[in-house]
């Protein structure tokens, strides 16, 4: 019963966080449709302005600033380089984005240095908030539940209920109509890749001190973005969702199974000692969620919610 | 004005080359993670050597010539370490340090052993001073290869035999990085408990990827509802810090026996609950009595390096031994050195140190030590500091373990 509660429990932190990067990259996606290969760079520079700026003021101002500055340098690089790219059509924006992510990762060594910084959890929030079944548990994570449902409330808000969100659906799907009713799209599309990279920055603030702030962060979490995005169907914000969720309960919950393959598998005659017996549940944590990526791309290539092919 | 330029350009030319005569006596290659997660770990072992080469060319050099020490980032990748090790040889490199890893320290066995083979004549040294894989003085010993660091059946013999000597600790968990080192830790583990006391129950044995996980939390989650009462693990680096973290969010206080509790931010990320929670066992503390010279080695490379703490004593004791076998030897050549070093005894800081000649494995006091606030020297920029427990010192000759090497010589 506890495994289940902390296996929920931990599995849904990290599910909403998941969220939090891929939505922007699904927004990217839907706008452009391009996969964006620098996303998870920008939710590498979200936690180092975040560690930066926290260094110099205090967290509440990193997690206010460090957004807005992520998602200025994102429209930035929207504006001044892939609106020229985008002219060469999708495999330069492609090759654009990926080039981009070596580059911000070296820049990243070459500005914050070459191994982890200490972007600590601030006082105000590193205490216990409530004992369960003998373990304590942080306040942060609950403050990171918080902070990533408040901001999946409000873009669901932005998106269905202004006027904002309106043009936006609109440019994604017919941008030349939109264009000639008189919005000027590109604002709309620079607009949006920032906002996709500010809430990769956020990412960045919340998560880069519960889990490790080092220049090795953007290439570890862009696999498992684009799997969550894939997983959840290209362009389709509540897949994502779905998606996220489901993979950060997986991962979480499989490392708190002790089973080994021999235990399932005894009845074929598989003993522990036998070296694919000895492999437990616990060990293909890492892996269950690019078994699910090719599972999904096999039964359902549009993904769970999505519409189009990958 | 081309002559001019010329002129400058030979000038420029000659200086360039008096520059490299001068330095380049003999070359030594450390290679070792400078980047990524384990960074900090390379690091902090570079720097230990950058200034012990220094102390050594200013006091004239290994048997009188100029030591000049580079270091190769092999991103804790083997297949990089190769690369790396490509390079440095190319570059004139004999001798070469490394030791965070043991996957990476088996390719360099290997590669070392096959260049020496088709390049008589140019051998190169691998000193190895802390991947602990026990097979590398065993059954997969080299002639080319020496150990300065205690080998993980020597360290795990420590910690059980400190365990029975608490007699507090029924049930032990095992958690360990997923590669040859992590299993080789838990193998001994199982081994010597089974051994000397079957009252002792392993409540879990655990493998997770190296360097990968970010949150330890699930881990922790499940060492607690196993009813553990202590945690033995060969963790180091970022794997290290981040499950002790994990462990102090969750408020789980058991001892957490390590190998390498000194890995740099793990007591800073523990804070006062460091105190009678984290041991490790290694060969030598800041806060052990020393002579004033090596106070004066731990102030001036904290001064020097202040990320680190004095925490590497074996690199230095591997540049004192390298130099002692070299001028016994009467040169430099690594074949003559290797061949002085088999058998070399000299005196460290801590206790005598023996490279024994059968397998390369160095034999020296082990002390299991745990945090304090009562000590000398604080570690992570702290108060808290390693302080040697009760009955932790282990001389060399309890700490040494019989060997299965039947060493090919050239």
């Amino acid at each position: 019963m506890e495994t289940i509660v902390f296996s929920l429990l931990n599995g849904t932190i990290y599910g909403l966080l998941l969220f939090m990067l891929s939505s922007g990259l699904t927004l990217i996606f839907s706008m452009m449709g391009v996969l964006n290969f620098a996303h998870a760079s920008f939710y590498m520079l979200g936690a180092y302005c975040a560690y930066t700026i926290m260094g110099v003021t205090n967290f509440w101002l990193a997690l206010l600033l460090a957004p807005i500055l992520v998602g200025a340098v994102g429209m930035g690089v929207e504006r001044w380089g892939l609106r020229k790219v985008h002219a060469n059509g999708h495999v330069a924006e492609l090759l654009f984005t990926f080039g981009l992510a070596y580059l911000i990762d070296e820049v990243v060594k070459i500005i914050w240095g070459r191994t982890s910084v200490n972007y600590k959890v601030p006082e105000s929030l590193d205490f216990t908030l409530f004992t369960l079944y003998g373990s304590n548990y942080p306040a942060y994570r609950i403050f990171i539940l918080f902070v990533s449902i408040f901001m999946l409330v409000s873009l669901w808000y932005l998106l269905k209920k202004t006027r904002v969100g309106l043009i936006i659906q609109a440019a994604l799907t017919h941008p030349h109509m939109v264009g000639h009713l008189g919005h000027n799209v590109p604002l709309v599309f620079m607009g949006v890749f920032g906002a996709g990279c500010a809430l990769a920055g956020l990412a960045g603030v919340i998560g880069g001190n519960y889990f490790i702030t080092d220049p090795a962060m953007a290439v570890q979490m862009g696999p498992i973005v684009f799997v969550v995005v894939v997983v959840g169907g290209l362009g389709s914000l509540e897949g994502a969702f779905v998606a996220a969720m489901l993979i950060g309960i997986l991962q979480t919950s499989a490392v708190s199974i002790n089973a080994s393959f021999a235990d399932i598998f005894g009845f074929l005659g598989m003993t522990a000692t036998s070296e694919v017996g000895g492999i437990t549940i616990a060990s293909l944590a890492p892996m269950l969620p690019f078994l699910m990526l090719v599972l999904i791309l096999i039964v359902k290539p549009t993904g769970l919610m999505g519409d189009r092919e990958v | 004005m081309t002559n001019i330029k010329r002129a400058v350009l030979a000038a420029t030319v000659s200086v360039v080359a008096l520059a490299s005569a001068a330095t380049a006596d003999v070359k030594i290659a450390f290679i070792d993670p400078l980047s990524g997660p384990f960074g900090p770990s390379g690091d902090a072992a570079f720097t230990s050597y950058k200034l012990a080469f220094e102390k050594l060319n200013a006091a004239g050099g290994l048997n009188g010539e100029q030591v000049e020490l580079t270091g190769y980032d092999n991103k804790i990748s083997p297949k990089e370490s190769l690369v790396q090790l490509q390079k440095a040889i190319d570059s004139g490199v004999r001798y070469v340090f490394q030791g965070n890893g043991s996957s990476v320290s088996a390719a360099i066995i290997d590669a070392v052993s096959k260049h020496n083979a088709r390049n008589p004549g140019e051998e190169v040294l691998f000193l190895n001073y802390a991947a602990v894989t026990p097979a590398f003085t065993n059954e997969a010993c080299s002639f080319w290869h020496f150990r300065f660091d205690a080998h993980a059946d020597m360290k795990m013999n420590a910690i059980t035999d400190y365990i029975l000597a608490r007699g507090d600790i029924n049930k032990v968990y095992l958690i360990g990085q997923d590669y040859v080192f992590g299993e080789a830790v838990a193998a001994a583990a199982v081994k010597q408990l089974g051994e000397k006391n079957s009252a002792i129950e392993i409540v879990g044995n655990e493998l997770h990827p190296l360097g990968k996980v970010k949150d330890f939390t699930p881990y922790i989650q499940k060492i607690q509802s196993s009813g553990a009462q202590a945690v033995i693990t060969g963790n180091w680096g970022q794997d290290m810090v981040l499950l002790v973290k994990a462990a102090a969010d969750s408020g789980l206080t058991i001892p957490f026996l390590t190998f390498y509790g000194g890995s740099v931010g793990a007591v800073a990320a523990l804070g006062e609950g460091a105190m009678g929670t984290l041991y490790q066992v290694n060969e030598g503390i800041t806060n052990l009595e020393a002579s004033p010279e090596q106070y004066a080695l731990i102030e001036e490379y904290k001064d020097r390096f202040p990320d680190y703490d004095y925490y590497y004593h074996r690199a230095f004791l591997a540049v004192d031994m390298l130099k002692a076998a070299a001028e016994k030897a009467g040169s430099t050549d690594p074949i003559a050195v290797a061949n002085a070093l088999e058998g070399l005894s000299i005196n460290g800081a801590y206790g005598p140190i023996t490279m024994r000649a059968e397998d390369h494995q160095a034999q020296q006091n082990l002390y299991i030590s745990t945090v304090s606030d009562d000590v000398k020297y604080g570690v992570d920029n702290i108060k808290l500091g390693w302080k040697l427990v009760d009955g932790g010192s282990v001389s060399a000759a309890s700490a040494e373990e019989p060997t299965t090497c039947k060493m090919e010589r050239p």
